[in-house]
């Protein structure tokens, strides 16, 4: 490889002789275009400019069209096309003469006619169809120029679905002997690989030609494509590594030809290029790393020369040396590196030092404080991008001690922030860290206060949302729970008193639905106070009507006891006429919740925010009213999707454009309304769920995740002790905002006044408080539950919750920004699986695996003692399932449950007819284990012993084995199982220990075998139905068939036909409930109907399915 | 990545636009307003870098003509400056005074930028070599 890039160097281009004096066949300014350009720039206003362009396209389209236009000509009129279209003019009519441009006309003519082509027409232009015959032409032309201009067309845009038409005659050109031309056909491919990788799959080792090209050119082309294939896949080529050190060697060495210096330094941007493609081969790989060492050392030192490009490269390696596996030596020169950045009194060379430090800090943040004095001046910085960068600096290392200096030099900002965008993002960091690291209720509560009334309106809405959900969920404790509350009621109390008319309504809405659930705690504070400050709130012209619906719905909540009976008629009356049907919704629950507290406290019980809430989601309480409405002679209720068919075969025509409304229409609707248990809650209002939040930080943040902290290297701070034994001053810290402070020039003041100086001194200590301190697990551990002050309760934490106990409930604001209709929910009996927080599953295997919770509160579980269990536990422990399941297929065996004496693990298995579970008992210790009992139950299944366990003691190191027979008696997406394991030892006290274990669906599910005729008649008798559009797979030749065979293979379920774009699919649930399911494919999305007779089986079915697509 | 290359006048009027996400046209010359506006008003004192939305601006002023480069955050924003001026001086390579031809030549100065930048990466920065192709069509329309 090396000796091929020698070669390369000392090669040099030969087309490139070319003289390069400036052309003769450029125009001058009494051209037409001239005098466009001209008349345009001595325009005053917009609408004078208009005039003319109008003016000017009348005038290009008329010559454009006309016959007897040369090429010469029309070349102009292109040009002058181009120059209306870039300020904004559309100028259609003249594509296709751009197009023409390209066909017919000579060399210039040519180029600019493509260029045309490339600035008015985007990739899936359909236009662009007609430029192929032309590219086809050109690439075969013996003018080299010809083929050069085609080339570059092709990389800027082509019709995927003909690459293959100039894709061998594109290859062909690899083995040009220009460079020019090898090169273009190099970035060509690029361009396939990015449009369809699939296409130029088989080309891959020519790809590694042109890496290995003599010429430099056509090698650094090459560099897109790897840059792009060791992004997608880094372990895919590791043994290119040294090939790119090899070059970077060179190219640092000035082997290239002197024309590739940019200011004196060897191909910049090429070395930028080789930088990032390292430092992602090199990521989290010590021996791909150790190749790097030698070349990024000397990257490092030629940087003596000042010039910003040198600076752009070291950029580059710096980062490059923290994101490989860390060498010490290196990272020194690099914190060095940064050090002179950041003190540079060049403004960019200073931002870049700040992008620089934010990127490190995230793995070593003692090396903020190195630079904690600068890291204070820039925070002053009269230009507002360095400020800006700095905040996002002291984002990324703040931690419980410094959060409240931190948090407020975040809002000082946001008050003289303009840009909305900023405002957003800061906003969004502000309220995380708030919830991360608050140091107390009263900090937290008047933080979020600023949050909802800086951010106002454009606030994301899932920081309200989450905001309420922490509110209502609570944390560990209840006595903090309640003065967490207690004071948020406080603080809303008093912002309402001192005049709530410019509270953007987000947060009037917060603060309604704070004061309807939890004003109460507040003893002083009768009900009649509260709903007047509400009512206040109606008045205002600036509540929108949403902020009124949320008003209501508190007022509804106090209203019990004939709380200020007047005043909620007198507001019900006003509301129930109004137009808006939310807020008439509203209004008629207040009348009716008001005046019957019997059930007002039925429908909103107090604190029970957090109560799950049962929803029928099949309407099975509306069956009454649709037999009375059937008997009195309506029509049955047929579903849109069918109506749509209907209508499309009464009609001669198919207006296709009209039906695609519907089905998709549909799809939404039965998302949000029906509540199916889908994952799809993409509503915003539906956005507080708990596994969303958890992620916001990761998003938030560069992409850093996985990142392992690896060099924790002491001696940094040696210098800084100071900051270390800093008292740990906290809100109490003198903080001045900008406005008092001196105003800096700019460059950095190395030596200010000593006053001053003391000053930041003790920011300093406020702000990198806990840095010097702070373990490495700490700091990456950032999101680590344990270092939040606000930990929510596992049963929030997505994966661990119960799945019996979904989170949606009317009354939780938090869950659903539009309040639920509360009269619908006071009827509601029948429970329905609405869990949308679904564990993972395994969905390759027909039982799906299973996820098991240990409970245990044994201490003494090892983890290590785990691991080595699990490896040998499958195969082990199988020996002992019985011999008549042995045969069948088991879903892997799963530990539950692990201390001193026993170890507890399960598996089920599949038979024909039904699901066993089997749970392994074995006895760890070296004593018998006496009056050893198992009890297992569910909710949703019956369990009904099959074979208890042989006898009540298990001798030491023996196992046991139950098996339990398991029958669906509700359908569930999951089904959770408790249990409890006792047992005595022969000198000791009982034992108690609690484990669980959960089942999907899927393993109760088998294949039911019918015809067609069969199918048609179920079809009809069957009640329960669920639809939903589903994403088809991806396959060019028939996506139906196969993501009919995804579902097949992944769910057991059975293809009965297939006809068209439609298919019908059956299966049962444990034999003797059907599920039949009804496919079709339209749109681009498959539209599935599903029915049964069993309540909830469609919905949890179609649950899965929709998993089963969604992973690969 | 580059978004777009932007070249405009001291009144705010655009010279040259070039996209390399796809942007409806209707909405570019809001755009490219706000980005004029946003570089315009800063001081030569301040940073040549500035946020704007998802993406960053890099800028450079000659005389009356600023270059204004749109990327993402993960471009290296001190190599897009220098790039700036890269183009720069091959167009001054190229044309002898840069900012009238510029106006003039609006086809050649395209040439010249999808020479040195496609799909939004660099992919030319020997002068010689970004302006062979324009050179060599130039001498055969001369000849």
């Amino acid at each position: 490889m090396s000796d091929v890039v020698e070669k390369t160097l000392t090669a040099l281009p030969s087309l490139l002789s070319l003289d390069s004096q400036p052309g003769s066949a450029k125009l001058s300014s009494s051209s037409k275009l001239g005098n466009l350009i001209r008349g345009i720039t001595e325009l005053t206003s917009k609408h004078e400019e208009e005039k003319l362009i109008q003016r000017e396209l009348l005038l290009i389209k008329e010559q454009v069209s006309s016959p007897n236009t040369t090429m010469r000509q029309m070349k102009e009129l292109m040009v002058r096309a181009i120059y209306c279209e870039m300020l904004g003019y559309g100028v259609s009519f003249s594509y296709i003469h751009a197009i023409k441009l390209a066909q017919q006309g000579n060399v210039l003519e040519k180029r600019v006619g493509y260029l045309a082509v490339s600035l008015f027409l985007n990739e899936g232009h359909e236009l662009l169809l007609l430029l192929v015959n032309t590219v086809l032409k050109d690439l075969q032309s013996t003018n080299l120029i010809e083929v050069c201009m085609a080339l570059t067309v092709v990389s800027q845009m082509f019709p995927k679905d003909m690459i293959p038409a100039i894709l061998p005659l594109v290859e062909e050109k690899l083995n040009h002997p220009k460079e020019i031309i090898r090169r273009k056909a190099v970035l060509a491919l690029y361009k396939f690989y990015l449009i369809a990788p699939n296409q130029v799959q088989h080309i891959h080792n020519k790809f590694r030609k042109a890496l290995c090209d003599k010429d430099p050119g056509v090698m650094s082309a090459s560099l897109h494509i790897y840059l792009q294939l060791i992004q997608e896949n880094p372990e895919g080529y590791k043994d290119l590594a040294p090939s790119f050190v090899t070059i970077l060697k060179q190219v640092v060495a000035g082997k290239l030809p002197m024309d590739f210096n940019y200011h004196s330094v060897p191909a910049p941007w090429l070395q930028i290029h080789l930088l990032r493609i390292l430092s992602l081969l090199g990521k989290s790989d010590q021996s791909t790393s150790e190749i790097m060492y030698e070349i990024l050392d000397e990257s490092l030192r030629r940087a003596e020369m000042n010039h910003n490009i040198t600076y752009a490269i070291l950029y580059e390696c710096v980062k490059c040396v923290y994101t490989i596996h860390p060498k010490s030596d290196l990272l020194e020169k690099a914190a060095k590196c940064i050090g002179n950045f950041v003190l540079s009194p060049k403004i960019n060379l200073k931002y870049l030092g700040l992008k620089a430090l934010t990127y490190v800090v995230q793995q070593d943040p003692k090396l903020a404080l190195q630079h904690q004095m600068t890291i204070i001046e820039c925070l002053d910085h009269p230009d507002l991008i360095i400020k800006r960068e700095t905040l996002e600096l002291l984002f990324r290392i703040t931690n419980e001690q410094n959060v409240t200096v931190i948090v407020e030099k975040m809002l000082d900002f946001l008050q003289i922030n303009k840009d909305d965008h900023t405002t957003i993002d800061l906003v969004g960091k502000v309220a995380e860290l708030a919830e991360k690291y608050a140091p107390d209720n009263e900090w937290f509560i008047e933080t979020m206060n600023t949050v909802f009334s800086v951010g106002g309106d454009l606030l994301q809405p899932d920081i309200p949302n989450s905001f309420l959900k922490l509110l209502s969920e609570g944390f560990d404790s209840v006595e903090e729970d309640k003065k967490l509350r207690l004071f948020a009621v406080n603080s809303y109390v008093s912002l309402l008193e001192g005049g709530p008319s410019k509270l953007p309504q987000r947060f009037l809405q917060v603060i309604c639905w704070v004061l309807g659930e939890f004003s109460h705690l507040r003893e002083d504070l009768e009900p009649d106070v509260v709903l007047r400050m509400l009512a206040k709130l109606l008045d205002m012209k600036s509540s929108s009507s949403e902020t009124k619906c949320w008003v209501l719905m508190a007022m509804t909540k106090l209203c019990s006891g004939g709380a200020a009976l007047a005043l909620v008629q007198d507001v019900s009356e006003t509301y129930s006429s109004s137009l808006d049907t939310m807020l008439r919704q509203r209004a008629q629950e207040l009348q009716i919740l008001s005046q019957d507290s019997k059930l007002q406290a039925k429908v909103l019980p107090r604190s029970a925010s957090m109560e799950p809430v049962e929803v029928d989601s099949s309407l099975s309480f509306l069956d009454g009213f649709v037999s009375e409405a059937l008997a009195a002679g309506a029509a049955p209720y047929k579903p849109p999707h069918q109506r749509q068919e209907e209508l499309s075969r009464s009609k001669a025509l198919n207006m296709e454009p009209y039906g695609l409304s519907l089905p998709i229409g549909m799809s939404s609707c039965s998302v949000t309304d029906r509540q199916s248990p889908t994952l799809l809650s993409i509503s915003s209002g539906l956005s507080g769920d708990s596994a969303d939040f958890s992620h916001k930080g990761s998003s938030a943040a560069l992409k850093l995740d996985g990142v392992k902290r690896l060099w924790g290297r002491d001696g940094y701070l040696a210098k800084k002790e100071a900051a270390e034994e800093a008292p740990q001053v906290e809100a109490a810290s003198p903080v001045r905002s900008p406005s008092q402070r001196g105003d800096t020039d700019g460059s950095v003041s190395q030596t200010p006044t000593p006053e001053c100086d003391q000053e930041k001194q003790q920011l300093a200590s406020s702000l990198f408080v806990g840095l010097a301190t702070q373990s490495s697990v700490c700091l990456m551990g950032k999101s680590e539950p344990t270092s939040q002050r606000f930990r929510r309760k596992p049963k929030a934490s997505g994966g661990s919750e119960p799945m019996s106990n979904p989170l949606a409930s009317p009354s939780d604001g938090a869950d659903n920004v539009l309040p639920q209709n509360l009269l619908d929910s006071s009827d509601l009996d029948v429970s329905s699986p609405e869990q949308t927080h679904g564990l993972p599953q395994d969905p390759d295997t027909p039982n799906g695996s299973c996820t098991a919770e240990e409970e245990s509160a044994d201490p003494m579980a090892e983890p290590s003692a785990h691991e080595d269990l699990d490896r040998s536990r499958d195969s082990c422990l199988s020996s002992h399932l019985p011999a008549e399941l042995s045969a069948l297929s088991h879903s892997e065996i799963t530990s539950l449950c692990s201390n001193q004496s026993l170890d507890v693990s399960a598996c089920h298995v599949q038979r024909e007819d039904s699901v066993v579970l089997v749970v392994f008992v074995s006895n760890r210790s070296d004593f018998c284990l006496q009056q050893m009992r198992l009890q297992v139950q569910s909710e949703e299944l019956e369990v009904s012993c099959a074979s208890d366990c042989p006898s009540e003691e298990l001798k030491s190191h023996s196992v046991a084995v139950c098996q339990y027979l398991l029958t669906v008696q509700r359908p569930s997406v999951h089904f959770d199982l408790s249990a409890t394991v006792s047992w005595q030892l022969p000198a000791g006290s009982p034992q108690t220990a609690p484990f669980s274990y959960k089942l999907p669906l899927t393993g109760f599910i088998r294949a039911l075998r019918l015809s067609t005729e069969e199918y048609g008649a179920m079809w009809l008798a069957y009640s329960h139905d669920t639809k939903l559009n589903l994403t088809l797979m991806d396959d060019d030749q028939d996506p139906l068939a196969a993501t009919l065979h995804v579902l097949k293979r992944k769910l057991q379920l059975h293809v009965v036909e297939i006809i068209g774009v439609e298919a019908i699919v059956a299966c049962c649930l444990q034999q003797d409930q059907p599920c039949l399911m009804h496919c079709r494919v339209h749109a681009g999305m498959l539209a599935v109907w599903l029915r049964s007779p069993v309540p909830d089986l469609p919905d949890c079915l179609l649950y899965h399915c929709q998993r089963a697509l969604q992973e690969p | 990545m580059i978004k777009f290359v932007l070249m405009v006048n001291q009144q705010g009027q655009t010279r040259l636009s070039k996209y390399y996400d796809p942007v409806e046209l209707s909405r570019r010359a809001a755009l490219e307003a706000v980005v004029v506006r946003c570089c315009l008003s800063r001081s030569k004192h301040e940073c040549s870098f500035v946020e704007y939305n998802d993406f960053k601006l890099v800028y450079r002023q000659y005389a009356a003509l600023y270059v204004v480069v749109g990327i993402t955050h993960s471009e290296n924003e001190l190599s897009i400056y220098e790039l700036i001026q890269n183009f720069v001086e091959v167009l001054d390579k190229y044309f002898s005074r840069v900012v009238s031809s510029i106006m003039f030549n609006l086809d050649s100065v395209h040439i010249i930028l999808d020479e040195m930048i496609q799909n939004g990466h660099i992919v030319e920065t020997n002068k010689s070599r970004i302006l062979a192709p324009l050179t060599a069509i130039d001498k055969m329309a001369d000849g």
